[in-house]
């Protein structure tokens, strides 16, 4: 397939965000002052678990510049419960601990006062009667009927257990020569945006409405606080220009946002509440999976796989939420980039005496990969075959598109190989392995790494009605609004925050390469909820194609509304008139001008066409192209497109130190029509920073007390600048049928691929030691203990 | 109660704070200039880095008191003329340029470092701008593309033939 | 995370400082923060009085004894590093001073500071033990006198007297012809260490090892200097120094935690210890005297 040449799209254009950022002008949550306002400060448990008998305020509500103390018995009974993704109706969260703490650092009452510091001092003197009880940290642990349960009203700690065979698994197991299992743990971690949550809300009991600023990328956000809180859906008014200070899936806030509303609307003062960082890692809804996978592979001598059986035990933490779902989004690339003719899929979720899981960026992908990734290097080490041809053979040819896996998703595009030939030769792969050997010989532990993997984009979330069998939801819009002004100038709203991912820079490209005007000249606005469109907000990489598409689709029905114009005001058919530059041209050489039409859609209603409205205005709420089916028979098909990324990776360690050093790092990445190059390639940069981050040095640890050992940035380790390598991105475009340029989404883009990487570029290293690391991270010491046990 | 004058983008600003107020909170609170965030609150992000005397320092370890009638930069005073909104430093151009930054929050404080490795080292190397960011942490871009934007800043301060400080009127207006 | 409530005094003189020392038993000194701020933020530590010594202008100094490079309990880790005299006659001190935190903390933090607040794994500590430093606290009108080998006995704990003042630490200046070495081990380059060394061999004219002194960092509760002297008696090949630190290093207690294991701070020490050896042997075999 030939690329398209765009006038804007993929050029390289500066995003137009940068400008308030490096002046120090964003507008952030914690920039927001409203007059009068009151701060807020949680008290955090020191049980992982315990029956809560009674919370002594009095003293802590005696103290000067203390307002209220909110306890878990007050919220519980003033608004619904928190929604469960799950039909697990017994989980029942509430923004502070009900009765019962359920984590070491969960919110059990909340101090509002007029400071925050003050609110701090007050959270010292409250005393809180407690009985200790029993806990459980392990997930192999709480699948056992003995655990003791975290909500003991639910029965047992699983929250999910739903098996699936895809395909012939049994009979390709048992036809095929070989096989082989293992077990990997992706340990659990995050993404860590540098901002915390924080939320401000106030509300206004003269027009009954509930204003909330918050650092939030949440889908339907003001829904479920309207929800929660029992106020109409438009009682509630979330502010989108509020910029977000990083994301990657964390930023969900929905207890933060319940609390804050329910405290202003109770005492009539604005109210802000911004985590700091303790809270934050403790209990701001914010860890990732972690995730044990049992895996068994089926192959054959020349080295093609079969089938698979997974096992995916995932610890969700205290409660529910959403996050069991993270599960499901990988079915819909369960095979990876490869032809496996069948799979198996055991997929378990339950709940702990550990901090609740959230969204984190590939939603349940990157820990996927990683196992898949691992049975690849597995396979060709027992094969003793190549890695990478054997990856070349199992890998979908470009000839197969579209492909249809065993678990119903159909891949729409790609060409692997290519994009493993281009890495290849950028790199030197050949040269990489001298210098590999080259380092070995000089005493080094030295290993490559190589990942393929797929980042499945779009955002249609079919894993819900998947997975929960009460969910019958199928819809999955973004929207865009449009307008040209009496000037002539144009505005576009979106529907969301901004989190760094370019929305503005995305939509005016977009449409100034559907209307053929400069995007420079194109402002974008983020309204709040109550004055917007419906959207699913920024999740599993689908702004460009979702956001992206609903902008080129309103710019379509704005063209054909000035070719409308101009064809009634020259006379002439519409078919027979050509758009170009924002101008309508006849064919005997007439120009109906962009400010002509303006002038008549705004000002002269009587030389319109009959029939048409007035003003040039278009808004479009698209829904997610592939998506209009429910799961049958346990198979679905989700997104709608599927980028590729192929990691190389050369890293090397003195064996005593277990340091590992990435030399060279590059990573061919395919995610279609890029709409902005310095965008998506910046994306790319930072998941791999926050890949070595996962495979390296990052972990929410708990100690055997259920104590949270890495709860601030001097324990959990976040990649510096001297820990991300230089980076070779080599680019390769695909387009997608699906999509109007062609582009998929690139937004997890570098996480997915990047921890395996590194994992199998670690495990080459140490590949002749028989030595085998089978958890993330990898630390330093255990590289270093696991070499010196074996010289021992 | 203790009263502290802290000259902020060369205004004096004096209040009366409470010893454990930080500068940090200094700068935010009460001389109300947002584009100093916290991140961490005990020292280990970065993303709270202000000029305090000409070096870069993290304003959450550094308490209000101690700045007493110190001179403190923040990114509100890096760029062109304080009162002409909309002009940037030849540091934040660049930042803008390379892409070096997504979501804004840790880029205050990288464009201070940035300004202070360069006032210093004119000609640095990739590791010297490596060493000069590696206190603040960044997770959006991998620091690729800030390596990119300060060297590209480097470039064109070589290339100029008037030079000016962070905080100072910029040689913006002489083209 | 915002501290305790506590008041603030400015002293000008270390006496002021001595006296409002003792008139609280809650006081702390406050110098660059860099250690102290973050825990006060996070209420660890809680003290009623903050007694800022960045005014008093005497701890700001550096100054030659004929023995000593004397540096004042003010005087900051990035001005220690830039000092000529330290460059000169501490070298081993501006060694670790690189591996001191990161451009910005090392801008506020101090040398006393960092002694007095005894983190196992400081570097300045470290070098302080490994050369036997001197450190001096005032305590009303007296000095107290501290070897820095006897200093450090746990976790951010010292023999220090809780109402002094630190005021200075002399670091012994190094013979005509030396050679230092200092490397650590970090999780990610600026990290507390999880295992460090430092090194430093005086020689006399003739070129034989006069002194040789070793220690190792943040693998204990706070640095200890290696038993080496055996190594006086080798001509410093590299079976002798790998033998004398195997031997030294199995007296020392490791601690085990998320990061390393005790095993592997103890492994990665001797290491340490070991090219920090022979770093500063090699600097004296391939540099010309002084």
């Amino acid at each position: 397939m030939v690329e398209k040449k765009y006038k804007f799209i993929s050029q390289p254009r500066h995003p137009s965000e940068n400008r308030r950022f490096v002046a120090g002008r964003g507008n952030f949550v914690a920039d927001i002052d409203r007059p009068n306002m009151l701060h807020v400060a949680p008290l955090s448990s020191h049980y992982p678990a315990a029956i809560i008998n009674n919370i002594d305020i009095s003293e802590a509500m005696m103290m000067d510049g203390v307002i209220d103390v909110i306890t878990g018995a007050e919220i519980g009974a003033a608004i619904q419960p928190l929604m469960n993704g799950l039909d697990t109706p017994k989980v029942q969260r509430f923004p502070l601990a009900v009765n019962r703490v359920r984590y070491a650092g969960e919110w059990v009452c909340a101090v509002v006062a007029e400071s925050r510091a003050i609110a701090e001092d007050a959270l010292e003197k409250i005393i809180i009667d407690a009985t200790p009880q029993p806990f459980v940290l392990d997930a192999e642990e709480a699948l056992l009927p003995s655990s003791p349960p975290v909500h003991p009203e639910h029965g047992s700690n699983i929250l999910l257990d739903r098996k699936f065979v895809w395909g012939t698994v049994g009979e390709d197991f048992v036809n095929a020569e070989h096989n082989l299992s293992f077990s990997v743990i992706w340990g659990r971690n995050s993404t860590v945006p540098i901002e915390t949550f924080g939320v401000v809300a106030e509300w206004n009991g003269w027009d009954n409405i509930l204003d909330v600023w918050a650092s939030v990328q949440m889908p339907k956000y003001s829904d479920q606080i309207a929800r929660c809180l029992n106020l109409p859906g438009n009682a509630v008014r979330v502010h989108y220009d509020v910029d977000v200070g990083g994301s990657y899936g964390v930023k969900r806030g929905i207890k933060h946002a319940t609390l804050i509303g329910y405290i202003a609307r109770k005492l009539g003062r604005p109210i802000r509440f911004i985590e700091d960082r303790l809270e934050n890692m403790r209990a701001g809804d914010a860890h990732g999976p972690e995730r044990k996978f049992n895996v068994e592979v089926a192959f054959e001598s020349d080295g093609n796989v079969r089938s698979m059986r997974m096992r995916a035990l995932d610890n969700a933490g205290a409660y529910a939420g959403r996050a069991p779902f993270q599960l499901g989004k990988p079915i819909s690339a369960i095979v990876g980039p490869y032809q496996i003719n069948s799979v198996s899929y055991h997929a378990i979720s339950v709940t702990s005496n550990k901090t609740v899981q959230e969204a984190v960026r590939g939603f349940g992908q990157a820990p996927t990969n990683y196992a898949i990734e691992t049975a690849m290097d597995r396979v060709a080490s027992f094969l003793k075959m190549d890695r990478l041809a054997l990856r070349q053979r199992n890998l979908i040819r470009s000839d197969q598109f579209p492909y249809l896996i065993p678990s119903g998703s159909t891949y729409d595009s790609g060409d692997y190989h290519a994009v493993i030939d281009k890495v290849l030769a950028a790199a030197d792969y050949k040269t990489l392995l001298v210098k590999r050997d080259h380092l070995r010989d000089e005493g080094m532990m030295a290993g490559i790494g190589i990942a393929a993997c797929l980042e499945p984009s779009g955002g249609n979330s079919s894993f819900e009605p998947l997975l929960n069998e009460a969910n019958k939801t199928s819809t999955w819009m973004e929207s865009c609004q449009i307008n040209v002004d009496g000037l002539g100038h144009l505005t576009a709203r979106i529907h969301t925050t901004s989190s760094g991912q370019g929305h503005e820079t995305l939509v005016s490209t977009v449409l100034g390469e559907v209307l053929e005007i400069d995007p420079s000249n194109i402002r974008i606005t983020r309204p709040n909820s109550l004055e917007s469109l419906p959207g699913n907000s920024p999740v599993g990489s689908r702004m460009a194609i979702m956001l992206g598409g609903a902008a080129a689709r309103s710019a379509e029905k704005l063209k054909a509304k000035l070719i409308k114009i101009a064809a009634h005001s020259l006379g002439i058919d519409a078919e027979k008139l050509t758009y170009a530059g924002g101008n309508v041209l006849a064919p005997d050489g007439r120009k109906h001008t962009w400010q002509d039409a303006v002038e008549l859609a705004h000002r002269q209603f009587h030389n319109l066409p009959e029939g048409m409205d007035p003003g040039l205005a278009a808004f479009d709420i698209m829904q997610v192209p592939t998506g209009n089916a429910l799961p049958v028979d346990g198979k679905v098909h989700m997104y709608p497109c599927y980028s590729f990324e192929f990691h190389l990776v050369l890293l090397a360690f003195d064996p005593v130190i277990g340091r590992p050093e990435i030399h060279s790092y590059t990573v061919g990445h395919d995610c279609g029509t890029v709409i902005n190059p310095a965008i998506v390639s910046g994306m790319t940069y930072g998941g791999i920073a926050h890949g070595i981050g996962a495979a390296l040095l990052e972990e929410f640890a708990y100690d055997p007390n259920g104590q949270l050992m890495t709860q601030s940035f001097l324990d959990y380790l976040m990649p510096s600048s001297h820990e991300v390598p230089p980076i070779q991105i080599v680019k390769h475009c695909t387009p997608s049928p699906h999509t109007v340029f062609g582009q998929k989404g690139s937004g997890e883009s570098g996480y997915l691929g990047s921890p395996a990487a590194i994992s199998s570029a670690i495990n080459d290293a140490v590949s002749a030691l028989d030595i085998r690391f089978e958890k993330l991270p990898i630390r330093m010491s255990a590289i270093s203990d696991a070499i010196a046990n074996k010289s021992a | 109660m203790i009263q502290v004058s802290i000259e902020v983008n060369g205004k004096t600003v004096t209040a009366e704070v409470e010893p454990r107020l930080t500068l940090l909170d200094f700068i935010r609170d009460v001389a109300g200039l947002k584009g100093t965030h916290a991140g961490c609150e005990h020292g280990v992000c970065g993303a709270c880095t202000v000029l305090v005397e000409g070096n870069a320092i993290r304003s959450c370890l550094v308490l209000a008191v101690q700045a007493d009638e110190q001179e403190v930069i923040s990114i509100e005073g890096v760029g062109g003329d304080l009162g002409r909104s909309g002009e940037l430093s030849i540091v934040q151009d660049a930042f803008c340029e390379a892409h070096g930054l997504q979501c804004g929050y840790c880029t205050p404080g990288m464009v201070l470092v940035a300004e202070a490795l360069l006032a210093d080292t004119p000609n640095p190397t990739e590791g010297d701008i490596r060493e000069a960011i590696s206190g603040n942490i960044c997770r959006c871009t991998g620091y690729v593309q800030i390596v990119e934007a300060v060297m590209l800043a480097a470039d064109r301060l070589a290339n100029r033939n008037y030079k000016s400080k962070p905080g100072q009127p910029s040689d913006q207006t002489l083209g | 995370m915002k501290p305790v409530n506590f008041d603030y005094e400015r002293p000008r003189t270390i006496d002021e400082a001595c006296e409002l020392l003792a008139s609280n038993s809650n006081a702390r000194i406050l110098a660059g923060g860099q250690s102290l701020i973050p825990m006060l933020s996070m209420r660890l530590s809680r003290p009623s009085l903050l007694i800022d010594i960045a005014h008093i202008k005497d701890l700001s100094e550096i100054v030659a004894t004929d023995t000593h490079i004397e540096i004042g309990a003010m005087v900051r880790q990035a001005v220690a590093k830039n000092a000529k005299m330290i460059q000169e006659y501490i070298p081993l001190l501006s060694k670790a001073l690189h591996h001191v935190g990161h451009p910005p903390t090392r801008a506020r933090g101090t040398i006393g500071g960092s002694i007095a607040h005894a983190d196992p794994s400081a570097e300045i500590a470290l070098v302080a033990v490994t050369l036997g430093a001197e450190i001096t606290y005032r305590v009303g009108d007296d000095d107290h006198m501290f070897d820095a080998t006897e200093f450090f006995i746990g976790p951010m704990l010292t023999v220090a007297p809780p109402d002094g003042c630190l005021v200075k630490v002399g670091f012994p200046k190094t013979s005509k012809i030396c050679g230092t070495g200092f490397y650590e081990v970090a999780p990610r380059r600026s990290d507390y260490a999880l295992a460090s060394a430092a090194a430093q061999i005086n020689f006399d004219s003739k070129g034989a090892a006069k002194t040789i002194r070793v220690g190792v960092g943040s693998i204990g509760d706070f640095p200890e200097r290696l038993d080496v002297d055996h190594l006086l008696n080798t001509d410093l090949n590299d079976e002798s120094i790998i033998a004398t630190v195997k031997t030294a290093i199995t007296e020392i207690e490791t601690v085990d935690d998320l990061h390393a294991s005790a095993e592997y701070r103890k492994r990665v020490a001797a290491h340490l210890a070991v090219k920090a050896l022979q770093t500063a042997r090699d600097e004296v075999r391939e540099a010309p005297a002084k």
